[in-house]
């Protein structure tokens, strides 16, 4: 009996946790899916199949270079990112110097700045390095919080890695680089994968940097440009158009997900080494 | 080929010194054993001459050339490590040519051929395209002497290779290298392990290191039988030397010794620079040790254990000496029913003196030739 009660109360959790964190999307891509006046009424089955909002959405003149904006922003911040924090955590954990911990622990203690305590000063350097209204200040100011997690995701991976494999290659004669490029980067995949995936996860959905250092309609990102999507006149929120951009610019985070979820295996480095 | 020549080379890891000044000459095309218990810094030594650790006094010359900051490569070495440090993405072959390929305008075909001709040495052309994980520990093993092999190195550096072989592989390989070093003959190898088997079978000279000091150089059986320290003398066989303090009676042509728990000896020793009275060490190694019925043996005690380990019988009999029991290793199988009293002869000539220093008293005509 109590194991009976047991195992319901557990998935009874589960599809409570499932339904409260699938419910809002699931009703997201219902409301893209309605038009006209069906949009206000509460449904919770569809009842509806029209592709206007989407239409609207995609023939709507900047938004598909907002989605392409944030497509570069995105996919640059994880590439320096991640570039960066490689070469970054090879020097923090595995050369000795003076400092280390010190440094280790500064670079986590910028992501803890709340963003909009760094808003204005960042706003007077963006415009001071003449990047202002261009997706350039975007790129950089995600690396504030970008870069302080890849950093130590890798440092931590990176400092697990078996000692006697970077020694036989300083023994073949790889240099630093080489041993990063060569033998590092191959076996740190799945710390690559999760944390380059949150990177572009943060950089896609970041809103207050996006909408205070961009003010030009067709340099914006699509957080910024969906919120700022506008109806037919100043009294209506266009939800349909809202909802459909949402899910569209959602679908990407998703696939991204899918397709790495395969290559976060674990047990890479099994065999280099014993046991 | 290239010789070795390490002058006070000296290691510490900040105020702490772990290699007190090693002076060592090792010939080109030797094979060289470093031993000594753990923490003995065997394994720092050896990874000082590779290059991974940085000398902090002291010259060591590769070849005649002073190599104390220059890299591994530069050196001219190879290691072979204990845990094999295989690249784990790349195959047995790409692991084998990673050396190869660092060095620019190299061409793909010499590397090849090296590579195969490694592979065929070590008998794993099956394997070139597999992964390290798909080997069993004694492939990976080879693979990883493959890697080693296919660089020429001047200098082979092996870090405990077998230790994590199961016991009949890690004969098997010991083997394997006996035959490696044959082949190679012009390389100079050396080899750090804590088994003393490997230690006597692969050995031209060994090197027994004990807290960051060289206790002895010399060729196995010169150690074994002439063992320059108590140390010394204790590390290598097994079980091992049976040491018991001794006064030593009188000294002239030939030495008489009372070694606690014994009767006294007459040693065919001219113990120069000992004195009648004074203190020492009697050693006794268990296979020189033979059962007696004499009325009056050297030595008699209770068996408190016997261990059959087929080809010999291993006795521990307690003498009077409490906590160290006296080993004797009898050839074949003997039964003796333990708490039976045995008495124990060897022939003074096997045994060795040691004075209160811990230092071998030699006999003198040794120590003349």
């Amino acid at each position: 009996m109590p194991y009976v009660v047991k195992r319901t109360g557990f998935y009874a959790l589960v599809v409570f946790i499932v339904l409260f964190s699938i419910f809002p999307f699931y009703y997201a891509i219902l409301t893209s899916l309605k038009s006209g006046t069906a949009l206000f009424q509460v449904n919770y089955l569809p009842v509806d199949f029209s592709l206007s909002n989407y239409e609207g959405v995609l023939s709507n003149g900047v938004f598909p270079t907002n989605i392409l904006n944030s497509v570069i922003v995105a996919v640059v911040v994880v590439a320096i990112s991640l570039f960066l924090a490689v070469t970054a955590a090879y020097a923090l954990s595995r050369i000795n110097f003076a400092g280390r911990g010190l440094l280790l622990l500064t670079i986590l203690a910028v992501s803890m700045f709340p963003q909009i305590a760094v808003l204005a000063g960042l706003f007077e350097m963006v415009r001071w390095a003449g990047v202002y209204n261009t997706l350039f200040s975007l790129i950089f100011a995600y690396m504030i919080f970008t870069l302080p997690f890849t950093v130590w995701v890798l440092t931590t991976f990176m400092r697990d890695l078996p000692i006697e494999i970077e020694e036989a290659a300083i023994v073949d004669g790889a240099s630093p680089f080489t041993i990063v490029m060569r033998v590092f980067l191959p076996l740190m995949w799945p710390a690559l994968v999760t944390t380059g995936l949150l990177a572009f996860i943060a950089a896609w959905n970041e809103f207050l940097f996006a909408l205070t250092f961009v003010s030009n309609n067709s340099t914006r990102t699509v957080p910024v440009a969906i919120a700022l999507l506008s109806g037919a006149s100043e009294q209506e929120i266009p939800w349909g158009t809202i909802m459909a951009a949402s899910v569209i610019v959602t679908v990407p985070l998703i696939v991204l997900v899918l397709i790495f979820q395969r290559k976060i295996i674990s047990g890479l480095t099994a065999g280099g080494v014993k046991g | 080929m290239a010789n070795l020549k390490l002058a006070k080379v000296k290691k510490a890891y900040g105020s702490v010194e772990v290699l007190h000044g090693i002076d060592l000459d090792i010939r080109a095309g030797e094979f060289v054993v470093f031993v000594g218990p753990s923490g003995c810094g065997k394994s720092t030594l050896l990874r000082v001459i590779a290059g991974l650790e940085d000398i902090t006094g002291g010259t060591l010359e590769i070849g005649g050339r002073v190599v104390n900051s220059l890299t591994p490569k530069q050196r001219g070495i190879a290691m072979v490590f204990q845990s094999y440090a295989l690249y784990p993405h790349m195959t047995v072959y790409d692991n084998m040519a990673f050396g190869l390929t660092l060095e620019k305008g190299k061409p793909k075909s010499e590397i090849d051929a090296k590579v195969r001709e490694a592979a065929r040495i070590l008998q794993i052309e099956p394997y070139l395209d597999r992964l390290p994980k798909a080997l069993s520990g004694g492939q990976r093993q080879r693979v990883a002497i493959g890697r080693a092999i296919t660089r020429d190195p001047q200098v082979f550096l092996f870090d405990e290779p077998l230790s994590n072989l199961d016991a009949a592989l890690r004969v098997q390989t010991r083997i394997e290298i006996a035959r490696l070093h044959e082949k190679m003959a012009g390389t100079t190898m050396i080899y750090v392990t804590h088994d003393q088997v490997e230690a006597m079978t692969l050995a031209d000279r060994i090197v027994v290191l004990n807290k960051g000091h060289v206790e002895q150089v010399g060729g196995p059986m010169e150690l074994y039988n002439s063992p320059d320290n108590l140390f010394v003398a204790k590390f290598l066989g097994s079980p091992s030397m049976n040491i018991l303090p001794a006064r030593i009676e009188s000294v002239g042509a030939a030495t008489r010794v009372v070694p606690e728990g014994g009767s006294p000896v007459d040693l065919p020793i001219a113990a120069v620079g000992t004195v009648a009275g004074g203190a020492g060490h009697l050693g006794i190694r268990p296979e020189d040790l033979s059962l007696t019925d004499e009325a009056n043996p050297p030595f008699r005690g209770t068996v408190v254990l016997t261990e059959s380990l087929g080809e010999v019988t291993l006795v521990y009999v307690d003498i009077g000496r409490a906590d160290e029991p006296f080993v004797a290793k009898l050839p074949g199988e003997v039964s003796i029913p333990r708490g039976s009293q045995i008495g124990l002869t060897a022939r003074p000539q096997s045994m060795r003196l040691f004075d209160e220093a811990g230092q071998a008293v030699r006999p003198q005509v040794r120590r003349a030739a």
